[in-house]
This record gives structure tokens, sequence and C-alpha cells, in this order.
């Protein structure tokens, strides 16, 4: 959709602001570019619209070079939306979302269908159209610097810091808002921002620069996970780090890896001995291979006693597991979903290697909350 | 009064028209080539400081020897006239214009860039609109002047309310002077109140709330 072929920008004979840059975007990917100010995010974004030429290097947009296109037609074919949300204050807000259309000529019918189905999408009333700009609040006006941007469904927008000067309520409620419509409509996003958390919170892919390089392109969770070098994990920051755990943390790294078991052809009589002797109310039944079979609960040996012998003519055999690579953000919400009081953890051949209980978890959202961050890595020691 | 009228009421209509004929073509002629000039300079902002200052230089000639200036070159009579108080027009309107427009945020210039507008559509429908309030006021202001400083005309033979001045000044009338000042000062203040309500006529209809609030 997007490519940059060693892209660089110079300005004068200095240092380039933007130095061989290599990038491929996706169709349909939201992508943020996030760096300190200086580090050429912005120039590499707006020489994807041509507002500044490229030295060296080649960009192309669907595989078509866009130095060999009309400056003019181009950006017309690409959705902006800026910083200072640049509606035109002398016109209405009609006028402003199809202001695209009006330079393709659109016709007036068209305009204003265009104009009524964008405005829903950010759920504003129709009779907003005629208002003017300064009559809007500044979270309603970048809403309809948004919709101006799609007004003519460019496949591609670029987006300059647009919610940076919004108050932190409603860059929060229009970050939503945002994400949302960008997965509902399939748009392919290139966003500059400095703020980490919106660029964690909305991006599919994180390209961090500095001094006109890429430092890292990662997934937000990656990138929380395995901060490519120092610069980084500073920019960053140590709280980032410690609050994204719980997104980023595997299962295998948290769990207890030494739970109760008995074997199958293990007689119920020794099952309880060994519950007593562990002060445990259940325990997973696995076979020589450790694979997991299912599980027994004091109740079941109460009902079955006098009927049964082995365990597994008891076991309750529909047992549910997770494996160790699994986030332990998906572990947790299916504990709780299911009210259960452990979860086994297993391996890819269904070997049992720890569990999860609702201890362990206490002991996580306890160290997220009020620790910082080094209990926790007592705990990951301890369990590894 | 009445007596005056009688004898110079005729004459004062005439030299009342040829007085406006002339403010208003010199100002015509300022606002056709200000404007465009001072939305050219907007484009090279290096050049137009400098320009700017020479223009404001010239315009510190006293008029009455710019006047004399154009004896030799374009004779006596209404077109030097014109001519040299077109040049005293074109300073107000020209900064105006170029601040005007120098001012317009950026913001909304880049984001009508990055919309796909041409440097022509640009200055149509985003940059000139939003600098007419500017324009206009410099517009307004080099009418007024000019409608005083057109008396001078009268000097080299172009006519208008200045021959009552001068009439007045040889033959130690105080009433012709008069005669000639206060028609002079009453198209001054029409000429003035008209051009206001033109210029809220056209400022953007979107501009004026936010003007009023500022």
């Amino acid at each position: 959709m997007l490519e940059f072929h060693d892209v660089t920008k110079r300005y004068g004979n200095g240092k380039p602001a933007v130095n061989n840059l290599n990038l491929t975007i996706e169709k349909g990917e939201f992508v943020c570019f996030i760096g300190p100010s200086g580090c050429g995010k912005t120039t590499t974004m707006k020489m994807v619209n041509r507002l500044i030429d490229i030295t060296e290097g080649a960009i192309l947009v669907d595989g078509k070079n866009i130095m060999k296109q009309d400056p003019v037609e181009l950006r017309r074919s690409i959705g902006y939306v800026i910083q200072q949300i640049g509606l035109m204050p002398h016109m209405t807000i009609r006028e402003n979302i199809v202001l695209v259309g009006t330079l393709l000529k659109w016709t007036k019918e068209k305009k204003d269908e265009r104009a009524r189905e964008l405005i829903k999408l950010v759920n504003l009333p129709e009779e907003y159209l005629e208002k003017y700009p300064h009559e809007l609040s500044g979270g309603q006006q970048q809403r309809i610097g948004v919709l101006r941007a799609l007004a003519v469904n460019p496949p591609l927008i670029l987006m300059d810091e647009p919610f940076g000067a919004l108050d932190p309520i409603t860059r929060d409620a229009l970050q939503e808002e945002f994400k949302k419509l960008q997965r509902e409509l399939n748009k392919t996003i290139v966003f500059v921002t400095h703020d980490m958390d919106e660029a964690l919170k909305l991006a599919d892919r994180i390209v961090i620069m500095k001094d006109g390089e890429i430092v890292q392109v990662d997934t937000p969770e990656e990138i929380l996970r395995n901060p490519a070098n120092e610069f980084v994990e500073e920019f960053l920051g140590k709280d980032r780090l410690i609050q994204g755990r719980p997104d980023v943390t595997t299962v295998g790294q948290i769990m207890n890896s030494t739970p109760i078991t008995v074997q199958i052809g293990t007689t119920l009589k020794s099952a309880i001995t060994k519950m007593r002797d562990e002060r445990v109310d259940s325990l997973l039944i696995t076979d020589s291979d450790n694979v997991l079979k299912g599980f027994l609960d004091i109740e079941s040996i109460n009902n079955n006693y006098k009927k049964a012998i082995a365990v597994e003519e008891v076991m309750e055999t529909d047992i549910y597991s997770v494996s160790q690579d699994s986030l332990l953000r998906d572990a947790i919400h299916k504990i709780l979903r299911r009210g259960a009081q452990y979860v086994p953890v297993v391996d890819e051949s269904h070997r049992l290697v720890g569990i999860v209980t609702r201890a362990t978890l206490a002991t996580l959202v306890y160290d997220t909350i009020w620790g910082d961050g080094t209990e926790f890595e007592e705990i990951v020691a301890h369990a590894e | 009064m009445m007596e005056f009228f009688a004898t110079h009421g005729n004459e004062l209509i005439i030299k009342t028209s040829e007085h406006l004929y002339i403010s208003v073509a010199a100002i015509l002629l300022g606002v056709l080539v200000a404007i465009p000039l001072g939305v050219l300079l907007s484009r090279a902002p290096n050049f137009a400081d400098r320009f700017i200052s020479f223009i404001g230089i010239l315009q510190t000639i006293p008029s009455l020897a710019i006047l004399a200036f154009f004896i030799p070159i374009l004779g006596v009579g209404k077109l030097p006239a014109i001519i040299a108080l077109f040049f005293y027009s074109l300073l107000p309107i020209l900064r105006n214009t170029y601040i005007g427009i120098r001012d317009v945020n950026p913001g909304v210039v880049e984001a009508g860039k990055g919309m796909g507008m041409s440097a022509l559509q640009s200055i149509i429908k985003v940059e000139f609109p939003m600098a007419l309030p500017v324009i206009m006021a410099g517009v307004r202001l080099s009418t007024v002047y000019l409608i005083g400083w057109a008396t001078l005309a009268a000097f080299i033979g172009g006519g208008g309310l200045g021959d009552f001045i001068f009439d007045g000044l040889n033959l130690y009338e105080p009433s012709l002077i008069i005669a000639g000042t206060v028609p002079a000062t009453i198209l001054a203040l029409i000429a003035d109140r008209l051009l206001a309500y033109l210029e809220n006529r056209l400022t953007p209809e979107g501009l004026k709330d936010s003007y009023e609030t500022v």
C-alpha cells in the first residue's frame, strides 16, 4: 500500500532530516510514527503527500511512485488531518467536510449526500452542517477535521498529531471513536504523534524514530516486551514497561510450575491422602507422559468413594487449560469469566507444565497496582 | 448662504462630482494594482518587507512635489492628478493586503494545500477571503485620505473641490474655502461609512462572530 525505499531528506548540506528510510505499510494497517521532536517523523509523513519533497529514494503509494504524479492530484487522493485542526473558519461545516469534493468538482447533490452520511459517523446532528467552525467545541472541530479527510473515501490517510491540542478527556474519547471508525472503514493510517500512550493504544505497528532513522518497528506488544535498545526503553519510560506487563507477560512466566498431580491408575484412596498432605481440594490427573487428562475434586471423590477404585473412573475429563505461551491478560479473562479457581497450563503437546491460580493473580494485581515491579520480578524468578 | 448657493450652486455640484471622479478613479486604480501586488508579495516575504519600505519612502515625498513632478511628464489636468493620487493609495492597500494574507492562520493554509488545493485555489478560496477584512480596512483608509488629498488636484488643473479652496485663498474669500472643505469632508465621511458597510458585507459569515468575540 505504502512503501518507502531508501528515502532521504536533506535540507541544504546539513545532516539529513530523514536518512535512508525503508518501510512497507500494508493496506488497512494503522501505523504510528513516534519519536522526540526533530526526529523526522513529521517530515517522513509530509513526504508522502509531497508537502515536502524527497531528496533521494522513492515513495510508492499502491505501487505508483509519487514523484511521477501531479502533487495536487496526489494530495486529493490522500486524506490529511493536521494538528491545529485547520478547518476553514469562513466555510460552514458542510463546506469544510466536502472541501475535497468541491475541488474535484462534485455535484451539489453528491456533496450534500456525502456530508449527511459523514456527520452521522461521528454522531453529530445534521443541523451542525450549517454551523461555522467557531461555534463548535475543540473536540467537535477535530471530529469534523477527521471527516474532511474521509470525504472522498481515500484509502490512505495521513494524520499529524491530530489529537494533540485537545484536553485529555476529549482526546481519549476521540481516540476510541477513531480507532473504531478505522476498523470499520479499513483505512490505512499513517499517524504521527509524540504521545506514547496514544501510539500504544491506536497503532497496529509503531515506528520509533530518532535522528532521522528508524530505531524500531513493531507491534505495541512487541515493543513493550522487547524494546530494541536503551533509547526505546527510555522513550517508553519505566512506568509504562511495568504497567504494560500484564499485556505482554505470558502465562508461562508467572505460573506455578509444581502443580499437585496424580497419575492415571492411582487409587482414590491414595488420591485423598495426597490431597490431605498437600492441603488442596482438587488434583490434576496426567498420564505417564505427563499429558493432562482431567481433574478430580473432593466432591466427586465423596460421591463416588464407594463405587470406584481408580481416579480415571471418576475424574472430570472436560478440563479447560491454557497454553504456556498465551498472554496473561487472556488467561486472567478466562479464569474470571469461568469463575474457576485455577487453570492448568500445558505445552504444545498438552503436557502439564504448571498452574495459574487465583492466588497467583492476586499477587500480580497487587504488584501492578502497588508495587514498583520488584516483587513481581521475584515472582517471575521464583516461578522460573 | 442662500446667496452663495444661488451663485455657486451649479459650480459646487460640478466640482464635487469632479472631485469624486478623481478620487474614485485613483482608488480603483490603487485597488486594481495594490491587491494583486500584495498577494504576489505574500509569496516572497523576504523581498516584500524591503519593497514595502521602499514604497513607504516614496510616500514621504510631499504630495505637492509629486504633483509638480508629474507636470513635465503628463502635463496638467485630471490624468496626472489621478496618477499622483494613485501612488498615494498604493501603500495602505498594499501593506494591508500583504499583512492580511501573511497573517492567515498557517494551519488553515497547510490544510488547504494538504487537501489538494492548487496555489491559485488556495488564494481565491482561503487566503483572500480570510484576509478580506484587513484588506478592506486598507482600502477604507486610502479612500478617506485620498478624498482629502484630491483637493490638491486643483493645483495642477485637475479641478475638483480644491478649485474653491485655491480661489478662496487667492481672493481672500473664506466662504469659498469653506465651500471646498465642507463637501470634501462630507464626501470622506460618506465614503468611510459606505466602505465600512461593504467591509461588513464582504467579511465571510464564519469570520464575523469570531471577530466580535476577539
